[in-house]
């Protein structure tokens, strides 16, 4: 199985991956630019985000609303801001792929004379909105707050999520703005991915014809940080709910970094779907949880697994931790069965079958290339992806639940009814979030 | 520089890259759309009624089933609203001797995407495997749908978390606003209730209830297979034959019949105190599926509130900054849906925003008609990229699905491009008005009252109507 490909680099340091699949008339034009979150200071958080806004508002030579002329042509588009790297696609009947190629390139190297402080304050407004929507009038909403600033300190880039702080996004000055995109939105910083109803000769002359001439700026130093944890950090917050919810998190390895994989089928095991041993456990047998679920959520330089069940009404939340960290410790000393190893493997190969199905948007084909290109360097990278899954074993996927998912570093997250504190994980201590 | 052709590109020999020239003084217009054929449907059906309908699309080696039941939330009888989604949600339960867990471990073991979805006329049970598991993966589709266990401590544990689910539900302003919304707009109509129903009416539930709703909703003669993927027809039939071939009607339960409409009040808030967004509706009973404007109608709410460049997207988050964004859908069913905007607004701009929606609402109704522009605009939005709806096998699935449930012909993904290709602006504002009724559309604002409250009372909508949050 795999995902084929041709990649050139051209001159101004901008990568180009061509795939075709003329399944359907369409293309998939899907930009990356490494930067998110993680490019972010303390005080100036949201950033990477708010800018993602503003790169739909208009360029120097169409110098209107992105929308208009994609949706005219037919074409479906979309952008999304992470901790790692942001990312723009359109998905453009094949006749518009130049339409595409021209709204992008010009916005990569002439946004700056079209960014006005008037569409600046409007997304900023439009951004304090998704926020309230997202996370402030959401149940649980805070929680990613509360846990990504206790699993990683002050100064780490994972400390913030990628929408930011109320308070910074209030802050940052429209000449902020210009020295992020003149930092990060250059060729030498970004990969095209064009997927789909193609002919790749003249996908890449019509990628050169637009990109080429675009000015490259200075290469962007990665960026290194170092996490650790040396404790149980236990930590609640009240919130309007109904039910309260138990978060427990580690640090675990980075995206295909060695561990990673087997904690991505670990988790699984633990707590995906119906034949999880926690479903069973807490949901199916004892009763005591409503839900439960588990992910190994990779990034670029940290990862963390994180295990989330929210308890039945009646029962409190330390009931529910001694029974998640008892089937942890069941499954780093007892062997996997044979079935639930097979399970994994098969269920592996699947994903990565249905993964193969479309061209475009949020991981379709040409957004895998990319990831693959940009986190790796190797947009080939699709069938040894899979290998790492078809290779874990009982023993290995022990092994990084010994070594990973210890019961004594990692963070434990209560979220309670306001005025129902005694249903908060034993031993936590009130934690503030906005 | 030479004029490009109309593709924007320089003509060159055969074998070399074209090479485009670039021009930033204007956009690139698009070249001919390149051809593109509908999915072929291939039509059986077994003795027993259930109707096998397949496609073949062998792009990627997957194949992917849906069956669908004509029969959902609004089959709910009276007094027992949410017994149709739980009764979904009991079939994959286990079968025969099989529990819960292992029917989950068997479809584990496929490595198959499963899902049950309920809507207020149908029910879905989807598969989604390799293409080498279609045989095993048909065979526990038919085990889920038509041999379901259906045991009480199942029944007891699986009502439980419904009601747990309730519960939550309760914490969510934007839930809230939808069901409270529907129980304002239809009251006791078999559309008045959200599927998973109400504490009372779960509580009430037995075990029995849903072994007789299973024998008398879910039954062949009103089920379709749909198969979308590395497959061919014959083969899909005579394995649908050995799966399905023992299931037999029971004792049939009558379609859902049309009954009587409420008349909301004009504004309604439920106070959630401290909210920092107004979680908003505002809408009415509209149209049937059925009806002859269906594409005017589409297009009409495309550039109304179906879009990221509609009016009211671009007034309320484009041009005032309130919301992370807006829209509005005719939901089409077999009996008449309901129109409905919905928007969640920062706390401080709730009048605004009401007042500017029901203005958008009204205006493309006449006083502000569709412009050329935006009518080409929604025209080719809706028709250009049609073709990217059939990409994937599910895609493929769920498209047809809407065949099986509205009685469409075969023909009607090739009608669509033309039908909406052919609304004129007129037949905008005449359709909108003549199923649209500022008069009667009724708002429901889920936010905090103490800080609205004054802004409400002058948007001369009458005084807003308080509804207390576990009143539905």
């Amino acid at each position: 199985m795999t995902l084929s490909f041709t990649k050139h680099t051209l001159a101004n340091g901008l990568d180009v991956l061509l795939h075709e699949d003329h399944t359907c008339p369409i293309v998939a034009v899907n930009l990356w630019y490494h930067v998110g979150s993680k490019n972010e200071r303390p005080g100036h958080t949201g950033f990477a985000h708010l800018f993602e806004h503003l790169m739909f508002e208009g360029s120097q030579h169409h110098d209107r609303g992105y929308f208009q002329p994609l949706q005219g042509a037919g074409a479906t588009l979309n952008g999304s801001t992470n901790a790692d790297r942001t990312n723009y696609w359109e998905v453009v009947p094949s006749n518009a792929l130049e339409l595409a190629l021209w709204m992008e390139s010009d916005r990569m190297g002439y946004l700056l004379p079209a960014l006005t402080e008037a569409k600046f304050s409007n997304q900023r407004d439009v951004v304090l909105n998704e926020r309230r929507q997202n996370y402030e009038n959401r149940p649980y909403g805070l929680a990613p707050m509360a846990l990504l600033s206790a699993l990683f300190h002050d100064d780490h880039p994972y400390h913030w999520t990628t929408i930011g702080e109320v308070a910074d996004l209030h802050a940052v000055r429209l000449d902020e703005v210009q020295a992020f995109f003149r930092r990060y939105y250059h060729p030498a910083n970004a990969s095209l991915a064009l997927a789909g109803d193609i002919d790749v000769d003249d996908a890449l002359a019509m990628a050169r014809a637009y990109f080429e001439d675009l000015e490259s700026g200075d290469r962007v130093d990665p960026v290194d940080a170092a996490a650790s944890l040396t404790g149980d950090t236990r930590i609640y917050f009240e919130d309007r709910i109904e039910l309260p919810r138990l978060y427990l998190a580690w640090l675990t390895p980075a995206m295909f970094a060695p561990g990673d994989a087997d904690l991505d089928l670990g988790t699984d095991l633990l707590a995906n779907g119906k034949t999880s041993r926690l479903y069973k456990r807490l949901v199916f047998d004892e009763r005591i949880a409503t839900d439960v679920s588990a992910a190994q959520n990779s990034r670029e330089i940290a990862g963390y697994t994180q295990i989330t069940a929210t308890a039945a009404p009646g029962h409190a939340l330390g009931k529910l931790e001694a029974a998640i960290v008892d089937e942890v410790q069941r499954l780093a000393t007892e062997s996997p069965t044979d079935d639930e190893m097979e399970r994994g493997r098969v269920q592996a190969e699947s994903q990565f079958v249905f993964r193969l199905q479309t061209v475009g948007g949020f991981g379709g084909k040409s957004d895998q290339l990319n990831a693959y290109n940009v986190f790796l360097g190797d947009p080939g990278y699709f069938d040894r992806d899979l290998d790492r899954y078809q290779s874990v074993t009982a023993a290995s996927l022990q092994e990084a639940v010994r070594r990973y998912l210890a019961p004594s570093c990692r963070v434990t997250l209560s979220i309670v009814p306001h005025g129902r504190v005694e249903l908060a994980a034993p031993g936590s201590q009130r934690t503030e979030v906005s | 520089m030479s004029a490009p052709d109309a593709a924007g590109l320089d003509t060159s020999p055969s074998g070399v890259a074209r090479v485009p020239v670039v021009d930033r003084s204007r956009l690139p217009e698009p070249g001919p759309a390149r051809p593109f054929a509908f999915p072929a449907i291939e039509k059986s059906t077994l003795p027993n009624g259930v109707r096998v309908w397949t496609v073949r699309h062998a792009q990627v080696p997957i194949i992917s089933f849906d069956l669908l039941v004509r029969r959902g939330a609004s089959a709910d009888p009276p007094g027992k609203d949410g017994l149709a989604a739980l009764t979904a949600d009991m079939l994959d339960e286990g079968t025969g001797d099989r529990s819960a867990i292992a029917m989950h471990e068997a479809l584990a073991r496929l490595g198959a995407q499963f899902d049950t979805d309920i809507g207020s006329d149908a029910t879905s049970v989807s598969v989604t495997v390799l293409a080498r598991f279609a045989r095993p993966a048909l065979t526990l589709l038919a085990d889920v749908v038509a041999r379901p266990a259906l045991r009480d401590d199942d029944f007891a544990r699986v009502r439980q978390l419904r009601l747990h689910r309730l519960t939550q539900l309760r914490d969510m302003p934007g839930v809230v606003a939808d069901r409270a919304f529907l129980k304002l707009l239809y009251g006791p109509h078999p559309y008045g209730h959200s599927p998973i129903g109400s504490e009372s009416t779960l509580a009430a539930m037995t075990v029995d209830d849903v072994r007789a709703f299973h024998a008398a909703a879910v039954r062949p003669s009103v089920a379709t297979l749909i198969a979308v993927g590395d497959c061919d027809h014959r083969t899909v039939v005579e394995l649908a034959a050995e799966a399905f071939g023992d299931w037999r009607d029971g004792s049939a339960d009558a379609a859902t019949t049309d009954g009587a409409v409420p008349t909301a009040a004009a504004l309604n808030i439920i106070p959630r105190p401290k909210a920092p967004q107004s979680e908003l509706r505002i809408g009415h009973v509209a149209v049937p599926r059925d009806t002859p404007d269906y594409h005017a109608l589409v297009l009409a709410n495309t550039i109304l509130g179906g879009q990221f460049v509609s009016r009211i997207n671009l007034n309320l988050r484009e041009d005032k900054g309130f919301t992370y964004g807006a829209r509005t859908a005719f939901e089409f069913r077999r009996l008449p849906g309901p129109f409905v905007l919905q928007v969640s607004v920062q706390t401080t701009a709730t009048a605004r925003a009401i007042e500017e929606s029901i203005g958008e609402i009204a205006g493309i109704r006449g006083p502000r008609p569709v412009t050329a522009e935006e009518l080409a605009l929604g025209i080719a939005a809706l028709t250009r990229g049609y073709a990217r709806n059939f990409e994937t096998a599910e895609q493929i699935a769920r498209a047809v699905m809407q065949l099986a449930m509205f009685d469409l012909p075969d023909d009607y993904f090739a009608q669509f491009v033309p039908a909406v290709s052919g609304v004129a602006a007129e037949d905008i504002s005449r359709v909108m008005a003549r199923h649209i009724d500022p008069a009667r559309l009724t708002t429901l604002v889920v936010g905090d009252l103490d800080v609205v409250g004054a802004d409400l009372g002058a948007l001369g909508l009458g005084d807003a109507v308080v509804l207390p949050s576990d009143a539905f």
